[in-house]
């Protein structure tokens, strides 16, 4: 269609100051104050890199070894402190290297502002060395993109980026800033953007529909609440635990959702999905209405939609409009914030508990408990259970560390095992499932809260997928605690394979190198544990020692994680073994 | 037995969506990615200026499921630089397409020439040439087709139709709805009747 160029608003007041634009693009980050990038510099954004060069005291870079590891970093950041991570890149592989962690941030609502140089503009469409159409191609995973050919627009985009990528349903934002307009110099003021005629990003809940759920949660014999990441994003923790202790209502979490409410919570009945604790997901099945707050009904949660909590009314808390009828009709939708409907809802509900209902629950884990969970987190002999070291470690640390998972068995393991007691510490992909995802990410979450212990777990699949980035633990010293479980598998896929596809390991057994060798070639401590009675003294070493370390773990070599929903069952048909 | 046809919400049919966004490059592609990535096809596309400055109007019509209708168009309202987007059956709205023919001059068929086929079909000479003349006819696609195979016979060298265009019977103007937009702080899916 049209290819007007952008109109600049007219600056209000501020005197303007003449500079240029990759002076501007650096004074707007700190305007909006940004501390730490994470980046990888490269020719189409050397005049950024040449002016962060006179920004280091205000303005930390991080150098990682791959871009994937300075995005997933921005996340990890953007995910413990709930403001967007940044993170710099140049044209062509530097933004392609960009976009599995700006999908994997789409998927999970994670803010961002990624900046990334492009080719001059006079060179733009003439497959300019390194040049690659990155508004093309990450336009479909990120919640705004924007290119700037000329330093006038710089102020603008950055100010819209910021804006869009922290309000509302929190996003991704790409910007591309063509290497002439990093070089021109032009009359520089910055405002932050605080409207945008075409978004709303906070929609207040209508009264009616307050009441319409209230009236619902009152007459209801067996409410149960699914807690998704929205409570954690909109800073409704304390909402959540006033609204849930008034009615009484059993409550259980998402992937996403894990830490938004603490695990010895007495109304905290488990972890929903695949691979979830049992009575969770069937209860799913036999409540009367289902509360659902800032979650979206991913398939990993619902299982078979035709046979998803058919029998319950559904009250969907939702920000987001698309998200609500997508895959579960709701019986009454409030389209805000978690925050704002549970500040709605709390003087409308009646002081209840629901005693026998919450009874039912704990029925189902001695169920669990006989079944799965003992034999886990207490063999007695046997390879070492990945279960028992993540409960060593939650007791060791008393559920207070960041903990940071990769993708895979591991992952379902440690968000099983591990019992939270703060917000925003469970940091995992969930919607994307990114394998390489967690030392990265761990980096940033310890860049964000550097006085929590930060524990990245991972397993020995996807450490090797992201392993360069020990290079920059090392070198910016990121006191971050790397566990690896290390069972020479792919062991999610292998489990999939012993159980739905004969046992055909097809492509699943990994022949790996020395970790304790790589690691030590980094500079960074290790440690490898094979045998159950030394892994006590070694997680204590491993935690109290000062700087990075990492734990290598030998583990049940075909071990399977249970419960299981399988693919495209219902959550009632949940396995035990 | 009667043979009232029902519509369930899954079954396909079709639907007019009216955008309006603003003004902005690559507008075109964030929206054709939304029904890339549900694999539907879209029949056609027209894009437009409006009667307010700044703002552009995207006409596209597919045939989907109302289930899916009403996941795109939530979507589409998602993207930042759209202002509004409805969805429209065709009682609810008026619409044309206009189509253009290229036939050889002296073609006969039957004894009739092309000027009595077009005198009759409600269409007009557009151009005459010295071997050619160009038939514009404005209307619905049947009707544009309809005559489309009227001038076959008679070898039609080249035809093109355009997207459709549409406006609703709601009597709301758009800058009133900008408007309204503006002062809202709510979200774009509750200023509906448009």
């Amino acid at each position: 269609m049209n290819t007007s160029t952008l109109v600049i608003e007219k600056k209000r007041s501020k005197k303007t100051t003449r500079i240029k634009g990759s002076d501007a693009v650096l004074q707007c980050l700190i305007a909006e104050g940004v501390t730490t990038i994470f980046g990888y510099p490269g020719g189409a954004i050397m005049p950024i890199y040449d002016a962060l060069f006179n920004y280091q005291d205000k303005l930390n870079h991080i150098l990682t070894r791959h871009e994937q590891g300075a995005v997933h970093a921005a996340q990890g950041m953007a995910r413990v402190t709930g403001k967007a991570g940044v993170c710099f890149a140049t044209s062509g592989p530097g933004a392609t290297n960009l976009i599995t962690g700006i999908a994997d941030a789409q998927i999970d609502s994670t803010p961002l502002v990624c900046i990334t140089g492009q080719v001059p503009s006079h060179l733009l469409g003439t497959d300019a060395f390194q040049e690659t159409d990155v508004m093309g191609i990450s336009m479909p995973v990120t919640k705004w993109n924007y290119q700037v050919t000329r330093a006038e627009e710089i102020p603008y985009a950055i100010a819209r980026a910021f804006y869009i990528a922290n309000t509302g349903r929190p996003g991704p934002v790409l910007i591309d800033i063509t290497k002439d307009a990093q070089f021109a110099e032009f009359d520089f003021a910055y405002d932050k953007c605080e409207k945008i005629r075409s978004y709303h990003p906070y929609p207040e809940a209508l009264q009616s529909d307050l009441e319409a759920a209230a009236n619902l949660i009152n007459d209801a014999q067996k409410p149960y609440i699914l807690v998704g990441q929205g409570v954690q994003l909109s800073g409704a923790e304390n909402e959540l635990m006033i609204f849930a202790e008034k009615t009484g209502i059993p409550m259980a979490a998402t992937l996403m959702g894990l830490s938004g409410i603490p695990t010895s919570h007495p109304l905290y009945v488990g972890y929903l999905g695949m691979h979830g604790n049992y009575g969770p997901n069937i209860k799913t099945n036999e409540c009367d209405v289902l509360i659902a707050i800032g979650m979206r009904f991913d398939d990993r949660v619902t299982g078979d939609l035709d046979r998803y909590a058919k029998q319950a009314k559904v009250i969907h808390i939702e920000i987001d409009p698309s998200e609500i009828d997508k895959n579960v009709k709701t019986t009454v939708a409030i389209n805000s914030d978690a925050k704002q409907a549970l500040l709605g809802l709390i003087p409308l509900v009646n002081v209840s508990t629901h005693k026998d209902w919450i009874d039912e629950f704990h029925q189902c884990d001695k169920i669990e408990f006989d079944k799965v969970i003992d034999a886990e987190l207490y063999p007695n002999s046997g390879e070492i259970k990945m279960a028992e070291v993540i409960n060593r470690i939650s007791e060791v640390t008393d559920g207070a560390a960041i903990v940071i998972t990769d993708v895979g068995q591991h992952q379902m393991v440690a968000n099983r095992y591990y019992k939270f007691r703060k917000s925003l510490s469970c940091i995992t992909s969930g919607g994307l499932g990114t394998m390489g995802f967690a030392l990265p990410a761990a980096m940033g979450a310890k860049v964000g809260q550097p006085e929590r212990t930060v524990i990245a777990v991972i397993g020995d699949g996807g450490f090797q997928m992201t392993i360069q980035e020990l290079g920059t633990i090392r070198q910016s010293d990121l006191a971050v605690k790397i566990l690896i479980l290390n069972n020479n598998f792919l062991g999610m896929v292998r489990q999939w394979q012993q159980l739905f596809f004969e046992k055909r390991y097809s492509f699943t057994e990994l022949d790996n190198p020395d970790f304790q060798m790589i690691t030590k070639g980094y500079g960074i401590k290790a440690q490898k544990v094979e045998k159950r009675e030394d892994l006590d003294q070694a997680i204590f070493d491993w935690l109290n020692c000062e700087g990075p370390a990492l734990l290598e773990v030998v583990v049940e070599h075909e071990g399977n994680v249970f419960p299981m929903v399988p693919s495209g069952a219902s959550v009632a048909e949940i396995r035990l073994d | 037995m009667s043979l009232e046809l029902k519509y369930t919400s899954s079954t396909p049919r079709e639907f007019t969506l009216s955008v309006l966004t603003e003004d902005k490059s690559g507008l075109i592609n964030q929206l054709t990615i939304i029904f890339t990535k549900r694999k539907i096809n879209i029949n056609s596309l027209n894009v437009s200026v409006t009667e307010v400055k700044g703002v552009s109007r995207f006409t596209i019509v597919i045939e989907t499921s109302k289930d899916m209708i009403d996941n795109i168009v939530k979507q589409i309202r998602k993207l930042i630089d759209v202002l509004g987007a409805f969805v429209y059956e065709e009682d609810q709205i008026f619409y044309q397409e206009i189509a253009l023919y290229k036939v050889p001059k002296y073609a006969i068929v039957d004894g009739k020439s092309v000027e009595d086929l077009v005198s009759k079909s409600g269409a007009r000479i557009l151009v005459v040439e010295t071997d050619y003349m160009i038939i514009e006819k404005t209307g619905k696609a049947r009707e544009t087709h309809d005559l489309y195979q009227k001038l076959e016979p008679f070898g039609l060298l080249e035809f093109i139709r355009s997207g459709r265009v549409a406006i609703s019977k709601s009597t709301r103007k758009t800058e009133a709805y900008i408007k309204e937009l503006e002062a809202s702080n709510s979200n774009k899916l509750s200023i509906k009747d448009f």
